[in-house]
Formats: C-alpha cells, sequence, structure tokens
C-alpha cells in the first residue's frame, strides 16, 4: 500500500493534526483574543474530520477495512464509530467552553488546541493495531488531558486534580508499558496480529502476566474498580467543560481500545481475561452505586455514577461476543449523550455572582424556579438510572440481552440487581429538584450553545430515541463484527 | 372499525394532552386533562361496543416496526379489554377528584396523571415483551412524582419505598424475558403464551416474574409499600394506584405467569395460596386497629388481593373468572372508597378517624354511598364484591378446602373493619362539632361517586356483561393450563342431574289434599 493510501485512510488525524499545528501558531501569534476564532476553526476541523470518518464508515469500498503504515494502524468501521462518537462529544464540550470560562476571562485559545490535540490521540488510540502506536496515542490524549485538567491554573481545587491525574495516570502508564514488555518479551511481537497467533496455542504465566497488568492500565483509564480512586477527585476539581470532556471522548477511546486489545490480540484467550473483566464490571457497579451515596458535590456523585457505568459498559465485554461488543458500542454511545447533558447542565448552575453551583444544597427545589433545566436533569438521572421509557434503558437492555444470550444468566442477574442500589442516588438528584423547599440560588442561563445541547441531549434520550435504535443497531453491530473480522 | 388504529389513538391523545399540560395554567391544564380522559372513555366504550365476543382471540391488532429488538405491537384480547375499560373509566374521575384539591403545580400533576393512563393502556394492549415491560416500568416515574411532590407528610419515604420496591422487583423479570426470548425466538406475548418452556427452565423464569408481580400486587409479605404510598398519595393518586395499578399485578399473573409457565404454576401453588392465606388474615387483622382511613383501606386492598391470587393460581374457569370480577370490583369499589375519604378530608383535612363521627346526620347523602361501597368492600350479595368472592372461592375450593376456609374468614374480618370503620364515622353522636358542620355532597361529588356505584350495582346484579368478553380468554387460559393442575381435596364429583326443576314437588302427594 503506497503513501497516499494511507495518508487518505489515516485522513481524520492527519488533517486534525495539521490543523492543530496551524491554530497552534494562530494562537501563538494573535494571542488572547483569537480564543474564540480558533474555538470556532477547531469545531470546523472536528466536524470535517467527523464527516470524513462517517464517510470512511458508509463507502461501501472500504467496508472490509485496510492497514496501513506497515501494520500499524487499521482503518475499519469500528475505529471509525468510536473516532465519531469522540469527535461529536469533543465538539459539544467544545462549544459550551468559552461561556463558561469567559465569566472569569480565563479563556485562552490554548483549549480548543489542547482539545484538538487530545482527539488527535485518541482517534490514533482506537486505531492503533500495534502496541507502539497505541502507546503514543494514550499518551498524546492523556497529556492534553492532564493540561485541560489543570487548566484554571488559579483555581487550587484545578491545580490538585491535574496534579493528581498526572501522577496516577504516569503510574498507570508505567503499569501498561510493563504489561506490554512482557507481552512483547513472550510473544516478539508488538503487532496485535503477531501477538494472536503467537498467543495462539495457550498462554505462557510471563504472557499471562503481561495480559494482567495491560488490564489493570487500561481499567486505571476508564476508572474501572479497582483502579478508579482518582476519578472523584480529578472528576470534582477540574472545571466543569473539562469534567464533560473527561467523562465522553477519552472514556469512549480508552473503551475502545480496552475491547480492542481484549478482543483481538488477547482475543483467542478470552478465558483468561473474562473472569478479570466479570469481577472489574461488577465490582464498579456496586462500588460506583455505594460511593455515590453519600456524596454530596454533583460532580464527585457523577463521578461515581461514571464509574458505575463502566460496570455495565463491562458486562458487554465480559461476554466476549460480537453481539456484547455491539451492546457495548450502543450503551457507550447512549452514556456519551447522557453525561454530556448532565455536565453541560451543571454548567447551567450558576448563582448571581456567576459562582459556580455545585452541591445538592443548591439545587434544591429547583423544579418550582427553573423548571426547564429541572425537567432536563430528570430526564437525564431516569436515564442514567436505566429506567424506561427513556433512552438509557435500551443501553442497559442491549447489554443484559448479550450477556443472556452468551448464557451469563447469573451475571446479568446479579448486574441488574445491583443497579438498583445506583437507583437509589439517580431518585435522590429528582428528590432534591422536586420534592425539596426551592433554595432559589441559581439564576437563567443565557448561553444559547449550553440550551442547545442541553436540549438536543434531552430530546435524544427522551421516548423518542427510540427512534434512532434501528440505525444505531446497524451502526454498531457493523462497527463490532469489524472488530471480529481478523478471526 | 377496520383499520382504525383505535389503541394508538387512544395513547396518542393522551401523550398530546400530557405535552401540553406542561406548558399552559392551572384552568387549563385542568380542562385539557378531563377532556383528554373523556375522549378515551369513549374510545374505550367504542372498544368495549365493538369488541366482537366470540370472535378471533386478539382484536384490534397494530403492529410496526419502529425498534430494535423489539416491536410496537398492540392487540387486545377480552381480559385486556375490560382492564382498559376499568382505567378510562375511572382516569376522568380521578381528574374531578383533583380539580379543587390540587393547587400547586396543576399543569405537571394533570400531565403525570395522563401519562399515568397512557401507560396502563399500554401494559394492557402491549403485545410484544419488551414493549410491555417498557409500559410497565416507565410507570414508576409519573408515580414517584405524584406521590413525592403532591404527597402528605412522610411523602419522600413512601416515594423512595414505592420506587425501590418495585424496581427491584421488576429488574429480575427482565432478565427472565431475556432469556425467554433468546430460548423461544420471538417476543410476541401469543406465541410465547403457546410456548412450551422446558418445565426446569420455568421454576426460575416464574421465580422472575413472581419477584416482580407479587411486589406490584401486592402480597404479604412485600406488601408494605403499600399503605405507605396510599396514606401519602393524594386522594386521586389513591384511586388509581388502588384501581389500576395494582391490577397489574393480577394482570401480569393471568398474562405471563400462568399460560407460559403452566407447570412451574402449578409447583408453586402452596406458596401463593400459603402467602394468599396470612395475607387475608394478617392484614384483615391490622386493617381493624388503623387510626387512618386510608391506611384501613389500604390494608383491605391487600386482603382483597390475596383472593385474587387464590382464585388465579385455583386452576379452573370459576377461579379465574371470580379473579378477573374481584380485580374490576376492587378497581371499583376501593377507588370509590378512597374517593368518599377524599371528600370529606377535602373538608377538614384529617384522615383520623376519630375526629368524624354521625356524619350521617349532616351528610346523608354522603352516608348512603360511603355505605353502597363498604358493603360493597363486604361482598354483600347484590354487589359486585358478591360475585367476585362468590366465584373466587368457589374456584379455590376446588383445590382446597382449608385455603378456602382460612380466605373465607377473612370476609368475615372484613366485614368487621369495614362496619366498624362505617360505624365509627357515619354513626354515632356528632361529637365533633366541625365535622357535624361539613356539607354534603356537592354536585362535582355527586358526578365522581354516582358512577361508580351504578358500576357496582351493575357488576352485582348482571355480571355477565363484564364476564362474556372474557369467557373465551379465560376457557383458553383453562385448556392451556388443565394438564398441570394440580389435583384438589375437595375430589367434587359430578353427580347425576335431577330430572326437573328442583323446586318440583312431587305430584302424589298433592293428590291427597286435592282429595280433601
Amino acid at each position: 500500500m503506497g503513501y497516499l493510501n494511507s495518508f487518505y485512510l489515516s485522513g481524520p488525524e492527519v488533517e486534525l493534526s495539521v490543523a492543530g499545528l496551524i491554530l497552534l501558531i494562530v494562537a501563538a501569534f494573535a494571542g488572547q483574543k483569537s480564543a474564540k476564532t480558533v474555538t470556532a476553526l477547531a469545531v470546523l476541523a472536528l466536524l470535517g474530520a467527523a464527516a470524513f470518518t462517517v464517510n470512511l464508515f458508509t463507502n461501501s469500498a472500504f467496508e472490509l477495512g485496510g492497514d496501513v503504515w506497515s501494520g500499524l494502524y487499521r482503518m475499519d468501521a469500528f475505529g471509525s464509530f468510536a473516532k465519531i462518537l469522540i469527535y461529536i462529544a469533543t465538539i459539544g464540550c467544545l462549544i459550551v467552553a468559552p461561556k463558561f470560562f469567559d465569566a472569569k476571562g480565563a479563556y485562552r485559545p490554548e483549549y480548543p488546541v489542547l482539545m484538538l490535540f487530545g482527539a488527535v490521540g485518541m482517534g490514533l488510540m482506537v486505531s492503533a493495531i500495534d502496541l507502539m502506536t497505541l502507546y503514543i496515542g494514550l499518551e498524546l490524549s492523556s497529556l492534553s488531558s492532564y493540561v485541560l485538567a489543570s487548566y484554571s491554573r488559579n483555581d487550587g481545587r484545578s491545580a490538585e486534580a491535574g496534579l493528581k491525574y498526572f501522577v496516577l495516570g504516569a503510574l498507570a502508564s508505567g503499569i501498561l508499558l510493563y504489561g506490554m514488555s512482557l507481552v512483547y518479551g513472550f510473544t516478539g511481537s508488538t503487532s496485535y496480529l503477531g501477538i494472536r497467533a503467537a498467543l495462539g496455542d495457550g498462554l505462557s504465566t510471563g504472557a499471562l502476566f503481561g495480559v494482567v497488568f495491560v488490564l489493570a492500565g487500561l481499567a486505571f483509564k476508564i476508572a474501572a474498580v479497582p483502579f478508579h480512586m482518582w476519578t472523584p477527585d480529578v472528576y470534582e476539581g477540574a472545571p466543569t467543560p473539562v469534567t464533560a470532556f473527561f467523562a465522553t471522548a477519552p472514556k469512549v477511546a480508552a473503551v475502545a481500545i480496552t475491547m480492542r486489545i481484549a478482543l483481538d490480540p488477547f482475543g483467542g484467550n478470552a478465558a483468561a481475561w473474562q473472569q478479570i473483566i466479570i469481577f472489574a464490571a461488577l465490582a464498579s457497579i456496586v462500588v460506583g452505586a455505594l460511593g455515590a451515596i453519600g456524596q454530596q458535590n454533583l460532580k464527585r456523585l457523577l463521578a461515581y455514577s461514571s464509574i458505575n457505568n463502566i460496570g455495565f459498559i463491562l458486562i458487554g465485554l465480559a461476554v466476549a461476543t460480537a453481539a456484547g461488543a455491539g451492546a457495548m458500542l450502543t450503551y457507550l454511545a447512549i452514556y456519551v449523550v447522557m453525561s454530556l447533558g448532565s455536565f453541560v447542565a451543571l454548567m447551567m448552575l450558576k448563582d448571581s455572582g456567576g459562582n459556580q453551583l455545585e452541591t445538592f444544597g443548591d439545587i434544591s427545589g429547583l423544579s418550582s424556579t427553573r423548571p426547564v433545566l429541572a425537567w432536563c436533569l430528570l430526564a437525564i438521572m431516569f436515564s442514567l438510572a436505566g429506567i424506561p421509557p427513556l433512552l438509557g434503558f435500551y443501553g442497559k437492555f442491549v447489554i443484559f440481552q448479550a450477556a443472556v444470550e452468551a448464557d451469563m444468566v447469573i451475571l446479568a442477574a446479579v448486574g441488574i440487581a445491583a443497579s438498583v442500589i445506583g437507583a437509589f442516588y439517580y431518585i435522590k438528584f429528582v428528590k432534591v429538584m422536586f420534592f425539596d423547599e426551592p433554595a432559589d440560588v441559581v439564576v437563567a442561563d443565557q448561553s444559547k450553545a449550553r440550551w442547545i445541547v442541553l436540549a438536543l441531549s434531552a430530546l435524544i434520550i427522551s421516548p423518542l430515541g427510540y427512534l434512532l435504535t434501528p440505525g444505531l443497531d446497524w451502526v454498531t453491530e457493523r462497527a463490532a463484527s469489524a472488530l471480529f473480522f481478523v478471526v | 372499525m377496520d383499520g382504525f388504529p383505535i389503541l394508538s389513538v387512544m395513547l396518542a391523545v393522551l401523550a398530546i394532552a400530557a405535552a401540553a399540560c406542561f406548558f399552559v395554567k392551572a384552568e387549563a391544564a385542568r380542562m385539557i386533562a378531563l377532556v383528554a380522559t373523556l375522549i378515551d372513555l369513549a374510545l374505550g366504550i367504542l372498544l368495549w361496543v365493538n369488541y366482537d365476543i366470540g370472535g378471533a382471540q386478539w382484536q384490534f391488532q397494530e403492529e410496526a416496526n419502529l425498534f430494535a429488538g423489539f416491536k410496537y405491537a398492540l392487540g387486545i384480547d377480552g381480559i385486556a379489554l375490560m382492564l382498559i375499560v376499568l382505567s378510562v373509566f375511572l382516569m376522568p374521575i380521578c381528574i374531578l377528584a383533583s380539580w379543587d384539591s390540587i393547587q400547586k403545580r396543576v399543569g405537571e400533576y394533570m400531565a403525570a396523571f395522563l401519562l399515568m393512563e397512557l401507560l396502563m393502556i399500554g401494559v394492557f394492549a402491549a403485545q410484544d415483551l419488551f414493549l410491555f415491560y417498557i409500559f410497565f416500568e416507565a410507570g414508576l416515574i409519573p408515580m414517584y412524582l405524584i406521590i413525592g411532590i403532591w404527597g402528605g407528610d412522610n411523602r419522600i419515604y413512601a416515594s423512595y419505598k414505592f420506587f425501590l420496591y418495585t424496581l427491584l422487583g421488576s429488574v429480575l423479570m427482565l432478565i427472565a424475558m431475556l432469556w425467554m426470548v433468546n430460548e423461544a425466538g420471538t417476543t410476541y406475548i401469543p406465541t410465547l403464551m403457546n410456548y412450551d418452556f422446558a418445565p426446569e427452565a420455568q421454576t426460575w423464569l416464574w421465580l422472575a416474574f413472581f419477584a416482580s408481580f407479587a411486589v406490584k400486587m401486592p402480597m404479604w409479605p412485600v406488601h408494605t409499600w403499600l399503605p405507605d404510598a396510599h396514606v401519602q398519595a393524594p386522594t386521586a393518586g389513591s384511586v388509581i394506584l388502588a384501581g389500576v395499578l395494582l391490577k397489574m399485578g393480577g394482570y401480569g399473573f393471568i398474562r405471563f405467569s400462568l399460560p407460559m409457565f403452566p407447570e412451574a404454576s402449578a409447583q408453586f401453588v402452596w406458596l401463593i395460596l400459603g402467602l394468599s392465606m396470612i395475607a387475608v388474615v394478617v392484614t384483615s387483622l391490622i386493617a381493624l386497629v388503623q387510626h387512618d382511613m386510608k391506611k384501613l383501606i389500604a390494608y383491605s386492598s391487600v386482603a382483597h388481593m390475596a383472593i385474587v391470587t387464590a382464585g388465579l393460581f385455583a386452576f379452573n374457569v370459576q377461579g379465574l373468572e371470580g379473579a378477573m370480577i374481584m380485580m374490576l370490583s376492587h378497581g371499583l369499589v376501593s377507588g370509590a372508597l378512597f374517593l368518599c375519604v377524599g371528600v370529606i378530608y377535602d373538608r377538614l383535612h384529617t384522615r383520623e378517624i376519630d375526629r368524624y363521627g354521625g356524619l350521617s346526620i349532616n351528610m346523608p347523602k354522603y352516608a348512603l354511598f360511603f355505605l353502597l361501597f363498604t358493603m360493597a368492600s363486604i361482598g354483600l350479595p347484590g354487589t359486585s364484591g358478591f360475585v367476585a368472592e362468590f366465584l373466587s372461592l368457589a374456584g379455590v375450593y376446588k383445590i382446597s378446602s382449608l385455603a378456602t376456609f382460612v380466605l373465607t374468614t377473612g370476609i368475615i374480618l372484613g366485614a368487621g373493619y369495614m362496619l366498624y370503620l362505617y360505624r365509627r364515622v357515619a354513626f354515632g353522636e356528632q361529637k365533633n362539632a366541625d365535622a357535624a358542620a361539613m356539607k354534603d355532597l356537592s354536585v362535582r361529588e355527586w358526578i365522581m361517586l354516582g358512577p361508580i356505584a351504578a358500576a357496582v350495582l351493575w357488576m352485582g346484579i348482571y355480571p355477565e356483561s363484564f364476564l362474556a368478553p372474557m369467557r373465551a380468554d379465560i376457557a383458553a387460559l383453562d385448556a392451556r393450563i388443565a394438564r398441570a393442575a394440580p389435583i384438589g381435596d375437595a375430589k367434587l364429583e359430578v353427580g347425576e342431574p335431577k330430572a326437573g326443576a328442583a323446586n318440583t314437588i312431587d305430584a302424589k302427594e298433592h293428590d291427597g289434599e286435592g282429595a280433601h
């Protein structure tokens, strides 16, 4: 395959890298006042990349995908689907950000540039079919994330979040690298194809250690129990638009690479990692649910909620079938919409002094003072709890359907019973907003971008969203089968 | 009526009206809600009139491939028809009951009620397993809000309890449904009703469904959410809860547990009868000592529902018909009793029984209605309650005379607590001056209670109108479960029929008299 082909199939990353570099220069020379323009251009670049990826996904000429860059990078339906989600989530987080930081005059053009580089890294890692490419992509996106977490540099909590994220993230990267080196040492290859072939006749103890370390490193990235401790602190400390970003795009990317690694290079040895994933799934559901109960801070609560949701997503991985992978992608798509909606709604909670409000006491009785916002949050919370007829139920439905079809009924039953614990704090949200006396501190939000994002996500998770399910089903099925094409 | 999607129209009217209620002022919201429920009542009557008795088992069928994984498929049989008619009949009355008593957030309140009605009709009309589950579970949201926002003092505890209890019951059912669909390869309920699952699997499936329906029903010992929810809910909320929501459990048993898992149902008859017997006696005794009128009626609901479950698992036509009539009758009677409580609660703002007394002196018309519904609850012949209790217990007698014996004591206890309640509220001295000064029924209250009273008498005097549409479906169900029916201890034998009528007097004896 020629270079032209390589460039073409990795088009989204190429386009975003070039755009990121140009905008970096623009930002350096034009300075502070170019922030809005740079943001608009970054959104345009992301839209272009998304459109290009959609073309790669739907164009029948690329149906089977292709390995380019000498087997370092694979363009396939799975990677394309994950990238579309990542780009959409990044756009959503980007357009709501300027107004948020503007209040303090803290918005700078570096912000969209960092997001762009983060998106490049994430795109690279979901398309990687070599441990090296994977690690480079992962680090590129992680480094952007560390900086973003401490973006409000005058805010002590933000700086603390960035530092914590960096130290623990570096530790996780170390664990991951250690695992990769073990895998390389015992298989003699860093490419997924080579690893899969070498592991074909069983895992040696050393390789098993490698698999466990790789999975542990990835569990940190997706914030699955027992590697979830950083999540509440980072989510709470980082500025809310950044938290929204962490909860969506990097999560999609991390889940996607976990899927690809587990099902592609280690796919022949599913029995070896299934029990690890089952444990992580159930533990995440339970810890995510129990940890959230005592929280007063809404961002911490949503952090635990994301741990809880990762648990459900991992159930789809534990079944290790194409149906399970498709279900994970469906859940992921719906989860991105719900998280985006919930964090944007949190951003809209401001008092008359422009201060961000983030505790239960502040949203007390919100339904009588700001009814539209309260009803949107109500829909999102019930959806996160998986109560029909909201779309969040559909995500859980497909996950558990995949588990039952793979004859893992006990796993499904335990998982779904544990989801009732989670329902407790989601309905607490509703209770505080609807049943308690109004605190009346939240003022009306003027930002059009936020209302658009919130309205769109509320519309998608409303019962009308079920009309999207046939399309979503078709797309995720295609993406998931691409993952199993290697067999 | 061919081709007119009447069920979808019923749902659409409610959905549009509910959406509209969010955006308008209190007065307009009340009118919209009343008009929408009346339109649905009219459509419900149309449904009943056009239902072809003895025709196809499933009528008014609609189908559309709107979703992935399951279908939008509606259709009703006689059992569903009667329950839909009950729902649409009670709904306008609920709206009227909340006309003056609800003053805050009227639009949202009316929207929640319209959504409730939508979901209830959906539950009874759904022909797809997962569509059913969605309607079944979605009811949690409006009911949680109704109890939590418009409820009484302890409303938050009650709303949490209601939500988490019923959710835990239902999620296991979802797993069972997924397994069934995977096994049978279809989500279509009529097909599943005739699919024979392996008996070992049936046991687990039955238990999972039981976990959900037993909580919704509610059966002892998972009934404790009901008194809390009832006491805290506004009057109309109680009416809907008792009138229709509780029927979802019974409907679930008759639609899913029995036809889909006949062997498992037979295997667990002892469990159902045991719990029913305990429920009848225990909750009736609890009802006897209540000071709160709504709590008393709530406990009586648990007792009546126990007779429903016993009748359902009697594995014969009488039991099933009796259970169905009991559900319809209880829907009307307990709904009406809650309305009666609501009438005096609106005047005095207390449900404490001791705060009333001698109401038959200053509120004679009210006392008359209250008496009628009290008698119907006890099961006096001529009212719907008698038909229901007689048929169910006759059915239960065929499989267990002990259970019948215990359940019948429930009727005696029922008479005890209901008459005791009536005596304390309506008879005796007018010991409280404020209670003695209360006005009799207003026109609005007449319109609420009058139709229910008429329906209760209709069902008591001529139950055939209600039984006829269900007869074929119940016979089909009976045939389906006959293979698993347990052998009863009564061992009834049909004797030789007498040649003449029972009151024929032997002609010979007459001769002598005539000769005189």
